[in-house]
């Protein structure tokens, strides 16, 4: 194994919890789980070895998997353990290729530590970077799928009871998308995920780079900060490179259901210097566009976190309250979601908003980007 | 109605006794190590003080933090079978897997996995296998434990499995207590798990408790109902409470901003609630106490129970001073209990916050010429560090800018004199007792938290089934119907689910009916 990149330890679990909830734009769910699940796997002598995008040789195969399912149900119904392992080692069978490591398809949320777990079970390395370097709602919303084409090879879902499900091909993302979700409700709306095998090649030209030590910094800042005693707000938006765009009350918070999203806006009333600004977030799983007193400056594919003012915790949709106090930070994506082909998918126009044209944020300071 | 509120702290018992227009009476009086002695003292102080017969007492509300001391100190817990229905789902984590190891072996780690639980639709994960959970019971019985925690997948929309995993245990074991999640919390797998084991591995210590207020009351002749305070600020019954004790968890803070509120007739404000080693600073909503929105842990262990958002500073009566190079130090430790023996106005030895007020000359406690060598620039230091951490904890729980009192109750409140920053500070009447006072307004709930499928009936008719459901709740629980006000809607579709699934939480809250 290659010399490069470091082994994931305990210590580095609650910050890669709260980077990757912060990452999670709101969605993704929330990692807590996924923490005691990984400290768990570690704790019984597993091992997480986190390799940079350039350690293996381009022929090596890379499995990107994770859970999918209803945040809610997953709080609920806890996973068995094995399955997106059992997901990752169907889909070797099913291809006839044998995985050198595994990467996050979402760093955002919950589905940051499942490869984590499914490689450590497997003894492989995982990947230092994600298909999202975010969340999103949908599978075909990754860097993965926009540049892999439309070549969609098998992918395949394991339930906690010991179901296999391989989807031998698809016409699109978006159909396999379908199909997933279907056969997904089916086990109880909760299974482990995985994707054909990706050659090293492609995931270091697709893969969104360095997320799982970009969320782990973002958590050791939040801990930092607090344990300092600073503000942890300031703190987080100057060691991302992000901007505090609104600080306010949640006033009003609307959720409805539609196409099997969590559709809705938040209002919020501002305070500080924002004091008589009304701030409004468009929510669908994650935060999609954020408006200040009607205008729209920060839209999706770039990132709006919302994080508790005080403790500079991320809040994800499903909890956030009325009356709560938050801070809106906004933080540019990468630029490989911000392609014409990625905006097609990930754009303000790709989640019904026709009037929306993406003007990308810029980073507040050049050490970040 | 007549009522008789009582706050059971760890140093003291506070008692009030009221009636529709108000506080008869107040007086506090000591805790003491068998509780019951302290009830009766307190409870015979109060009859005194307000000039009542026992046989005028409709009803007597006790708010005690005897059950969360219990779990923060690890004392008094019993041995505790925590049961979960889910195989093969859930195994990646065990039941106890976020507890501090202290707790878990204080009530021995014993824990089993068994077949069951439902997926969110209703389906069976797998089936109930009673010869296994017969299994199980032969092994709690024979490491002689007497109280178990079972909690099975989903629940919250179907409590049927964890009833028939009950009857099995109950067979096999007469006379064990049993704990079910779904009458505990809510969906959270774990959050409710650990609820309902925190509950278990209390209900040996609440038969006793629950018994020696009985005990208390019944001595002193007083014939009115007897009720405790949960952590919503609504009252359970001693039955109820008996088989709950977890429900009591955090009322203490409850009581003590419901009981600023009543007071001060203030509904809008932030409440300072100074004791002798802590201040609790929270804030109020229409006369309610703002709740926290992020899980609420409880002795390290998380939950997921609805409880006020209180703040906690190491500022009290009984804090020690200390001046250094560093400056001046004040808190957290305390002398606490102590306080009345060991600061200096009380002929003690120890340099306390309650002296600095004293020497300052705006409070006349204990014995004032033994704080006089205190310099006037010391005590202006000490004062003002006071004033500095006082003003954060309270900027802490603004919600706005808005110019909001601060009410400021509590036995240690001499240590504010004036305002707080910018903002006003009203000391009701007996803002000493402001405790037992929310217990004695306590209000009576009923809720209901389950998963609609909104393809069989429209959004609203969800709701009114759901609001008509947690009325009838509140009414079982003791409420007056005509009182009855939905103070709580959460209605949360479920993402990814078919046929709009939605959860829908609702809360119903009155006045206690008095018949």
């Amino acid at each position: 194994m290659s010399a490069k990149g470091y082994t994931l330890t305990e210590r580095d679990l609650v910050p890669l919890s709260i980077g990757a909830a912060f990452l999670g734009t709101g969605g993704g769910g929330n990692p807590y789980l996924g923490m005691l699940r990984t400290r768990e796997v570690l704790r019984k002598g597993g091992n997480a070895r986190i390799l940079p995008l350039d350690a293996l040789p381009d022929e090596a195969w890379i499995g990107a998997v994770g859970g999918i399912g209803a945040p809610v149900v997953g709080f609920e119904k806890l996973a068995e353990g094995g399955e997106c392992y059992r997901a990752m080692r169907a889909i070797e069978d099913a291809t006839g290729k044998k995985m050198s490591a595994l990467i996050p398809v979402e760093i955002g949320g919950a589905n940051a530590m499942a490869p984590i777990i499914a490689a450590a079970m497997a003894g492989l390395p995982v990947i230092d970077g994600d298909g999202m370097g975010r969340a999103f709602p949908e599978g075909q919303m990754t860097t993965f799928s926009i540049y892999g084409g439309r070549k969609e090879g098998p992918s395949a879902l394991a339930d906690d009871k010991g179901n296999v499900v391989v989807v031998q091909h698809t016409v699109d993302a978006v159909w396999r998308e379908r199909l997933m979700r279907n056969i997904t409700v089916s086990m109880g709306a909760g299974a482990g995920a995985a994707g054909s095998p990706m050659s090293m090649e492609f995931v270091r030209r697709a893969a969104i780079p360095s997320t799982i030590t970009q969320a782990i910094d973002i958590g050791q800042t939040v801990l930092d900060a607090r344990a300092k005693r600073q503000n942890v707000v300031e703190r987080v938006v100057e060691a991302t490179g992000g901007t505090l765009f609104f600080a306010g009350k949640i006033t009003d918070i609307q959720r409805e259901l539609t196409g099997g999203f969590s559709r809705g806006h938040a209002v919020i009333a501002g305070v500080d210097q924002w004091m008589g600004s009304e701030g409004r977030i468009a929510i669908q799983n994650e935060n999609l566009v954020l408006w200040i007193d009607g205008t729209a400056v920060v839209t999706v594919p770039d990132l709006i976190i919302n994080v508790e003012l005080d403790t500079g915790e991320p809040l994800t949709t499903e909890v956030l309250p009325y009356g709560q106090r938050i801070a809106v930070i906004g933080l540019p994506a990468h630029e490989l979601l911000k392609t014409p082909e990625a905006l097609k998918v990930v754009g303000p126009k790709a989640f019904g908003y026709p009037e929306l044209s993406f003007s990308p944020l810029a980073f507040t300071h050049e050490a970040a980007a | 109605m007549i009522r008789i509120g009582i706050d059971v702290g760890g140093t003291n018992t506070d008692a009030v006794a009221m009636d529709t227009s108000g506080v008869i009476a107040g007086i506090k009086a000591s805790t003491t190590q068998d509780v019951m002695t302290g009830v009766v003292n307190a409870l015979r102080s109060i009859l005194d003080a307000s000039g009542l017969k026992p046989d005028a007492i409709d009803a007597v509300m006790i708010g005690t933090t005897h059950f969360t001391n219990a779990v923060v100190q690890r004392r008094d817990l019993a041995a505790t079978a925590a049961v979960r229905l889910c195989l093969p789902a859930t195994a990646s984590l065990p039941p106890m897997v976020d507890w501090p190891d202290d707790l878990k072996a204080a009530i021995g780690n014993n824990a089993w996995l068994a077949h069951g639980g439902n997926e969110f639709d209703g389906r069976p994960i797998s089936l109930l296998d009673e010869e296994e959970l017969r299994g199980i019971a032969g092994e709690i019985a024979s490491r002689g434990i007497r109280t178990i925690a079972i909690t099975s997948v989903f629940s919250p929309v179907s409590a049927e499995l964890e009833q028939r995993a009950a009857a099995i245990f109950e067979e096999a074991i007469p006379g064990v207590h049993i704990t079910l999640s779904s009458e505990i919390g809510r969906i959270g797998l774990l959050e409710r798990e650990n609820a309902a084991i925190m509950n278990a591995c209390l209900r040996e210590l609440s038969t006793h408790v629950i018994d020696a207020f009985r005990k208390a009351i019944a001595e002193t002749g007083i014939k009115g109902r007897f009720y405790l305070t949960q952590n919503d600020g609504t009252l359970m019954d001693a039955a109820f409470a008996e088989k709950f004790p977890v429900l009591t968890f955090a009322s203490g803070p409850t009581n003590s901003m419901r009981g600023a509120a009543f007071l001060s007739g203030v509904k809008e404000a932030i409440v300072v609630d100074i004791g002798g080693t802590t201040s609790d600073v929270g804030s109020l909503h229409k006369g309610f106490p703002r709740q926290a929105t992020t899980a609420v842990e409880i002795g390290g262990v998380r939950t997921n129970f609805r409880m006020p958002d209180v703040f906690s500073i190491g500022l009290g009566g009984g804090s020690h001073v200390v001046e250094s190079e560093a400056g001046v130090q004040v808190g957290p430790t305390s002398v606490g209990y102590r306080l009345v023996k060991d600061a200096l106005i009380f002929g003690g030895s120890t340099l306390t916050t309650s002296d600095v007020v004293v020497a300052s000359g705006s409070a006349d406690l204990g014995d004032r010429s033994r704080v006089t060598h205190l310099s006037p620039a010391f005590v202006g230091k000490v004062r003002e560090k006071m004033q500095e951490m006082l003003e954060g904890c309270v900027e802490r729980s603004r919600l706005s800018d808005a110019p909001l009192p601060v009410i400021v109750v509590g036995g240690g409140s001499i240590l504010v004199d004036g305002p707080i920053g910018d903002l006003e500070v009203i000391k009701p009447n007996h803002y000493a007792v402001a405790n037992a006072v929310g217990a004695a307004i306590a209000q009576v709930s009923g809720e209901i938290d389950r998963v609609y499928v909104l393809s069989q009936m429209t959004r609203d008719h969800a709701l009114d089934d759901a609001k008509a459901q947690a009325v009838d709740a509140a009414i079982a629980a003791g409420a007056d119907r005509e009182t009855i006000e939905i103070v709580d809607v959460e209605d949360v579709p479920l993402a990814y689910l078919p046929g709009n699934a939605t959860r829908i939480r609702i809360k119903a809250v009155g006045e206690l009916h008095v018949g």
